[in-house]
């Protein structure tokens, strides 16, 4: 839909900036500054990131989470962001979409997690229509019963974000530095990582994959494409907001200590 | 709902306070005084005690984590201080007035789902030293209250 029509049909405006291989530190630090001083609605699609690089939840504890030996031992960066969820880990295999909306811009979805999260699986739902057994199931989207894409949100006065990282491929090797978490979804039932999860990359083409959601997203919203230099212009002067950290070398080694 | 209600009248019983029967809605209590962004306050001299509504928990889903300000830290009417966390959420808590904090609720580290549970007794999130008591003026009483989230939760 091109934007004229879309702004003739009355949608609201989306700022599409998409990205590749920006490292996800970068790519979080945007969010987190684009969800509390702009007054905008964000579409982000980051195609891949620069490193394999831990994320975890806003209170996620790494010695619960990780296997800090070799986390430590092979120096991956390990990354606390500012909304919930789990630990994944990233590289540049995955794919990002992020989305960050005015509450009064999707006025059919309510600012709580459970509608934020239903909102996504429809809009997902189109994307991945005909491939058989997408859902949204608790709160990952799955084939079948293995998830392929992990969720978080923040919900803040009149905005949220929502944000899915997608598990286009993935090293094996890379899944062996997080522990079996303690809260799971029931479905998982007693999987372990490899077990649990799959690849997007047997159900669907990465450039289809990718147009499909921004057409997606263009039934909602008008859709305006912004570069990352331009993206100054749209927000407040940048304050200390930023929550989302890398931790350092000494926490994880403290986290290591106090547990043992 | 029997039972929430059963929980609204203990509650109210305790603290001395009467419930608004709202039939199967949330639990407001009288009393207390709410903001848009459904955090209760309740007004003792000049301290503050506050948290999030019935409401805002049964929302949210399952708390598994509550971030709480610093002692010492300076609060303001509308803006953010703390989060909570919940299924894949972290949500801003806003502070309903203005002041500084004098205590917060330790439980809530251990024990979060206190949010849920009680989310006006122990589910109490931070104690604030007022900076200016007339703020309370622009709060909603239960009866807005009540009226308010009725009308947000019609809309969807």
């Amino acid at each position: 839909m091109s934007l004229s029509r879309a702004k003739d049909l009355g949608l609201p405006l989306m700022n599409l900036v998409r990205l590749k291989g920006i490292p996800i530190l970068e790519q979080l630090h945007l969010e987190e500054r684009l969800l509390r001083t702009s007054s905008h609605n964000w579409c982000i699609v980051n195609d891949g990131t620069n490193v394999p690089t831990i994320v975890m939840g806003m209170s996620g504890k790494p010695a619960q989470l990780l296997e800090l030996g070799p986390v430590m031992e092979d120096r991956v960066p390990v990354i606390k962001r500012f909304t919930g969820g789990g630990t994944v880990i990233v590289d540049k295999s995955t794919l990002f979409v992020s989305f960050i909306c005015n509450k009064d811009d999707v006025p059919n979805v309510q600012p709580y997690p459970r509608s934020v999260m239903a909102w996504s699986g429809s809009l997902y739902g189109e994307v991945f229509k005909g491939i058989n057994g997408f859902q949204l199931r608790e709160n990952d989207y799955v084939f079948g019963d293995r998830k392929f894409g992990g969720n978080a949100q923040s919900i803040i006065r009149n905005r949220w974000i929502h944000h899915t990282s997608f598990l286009w491929d993935y090293n094996v090797r890379n899944m062996a530095y997080l522990k079996l978490p303690s809260r799971v979804p029931q479905y998982r039932l007693e999987r372990d990582h490899t077990d649990f999860v799959c690849k997007m990359k047997d159900y669907i083409e990465r450039s289809d994959f990718v147009e499909k959601t921004i057409k997606a997203v263009g039934n909602q919203f008008a859709l305006k494409q912004v570069n990352l230099k331009d993206i100054d212009s749209y927000t407040e002067a940048e304050n200390n907001l930023k929550t989302t950290r890398l931790l350092t070398l000494e926490e994880l080694e403290k986290a290591m200590a106090d547990t043992s | 709902m029997a039972l929430r209600l059963l929980w609204a009248s203990r509650v109210a019983s305790h603290l001395r306070i009467s419930v608004a029967q709202r039939g199967f809605a949330s639990a407001v209590l009288k009393d207390l005084k709410y903001a848009d962004s459904h955090e209760w306050v309740k007004i003792e001299g000049n301290k503050a005690t506050f948290g999030i509504t019935d409401h805002a928990q049964d929302h949210l889903g399952d708390v598994v984590y509550v971030e709480l300000p610093e002692l010492g830290h300076s609060v303001s009417q509308g803006k953010s201080f703390g989060a909570v966390e919940s299924v894949k959420a972290t949500s801003d808590i806003n502070s309903p007035v203005s002041g500084t904090v004098v205590e917060v609720n330790k439980e809530l580290t251990e024990s979060p789902g206190l949010v849920n549970s009680s989310p006006y007794e122990q589910g109490w999130i931070v104690k604030v030293e007022l900076s200016d008591a007339g703020e309370a003026e622009k709060l909603m009483d239960s009866d807005k209250y009540s009226k308010f989230c009725e009308e947000e939760d019609a809309k969807h």
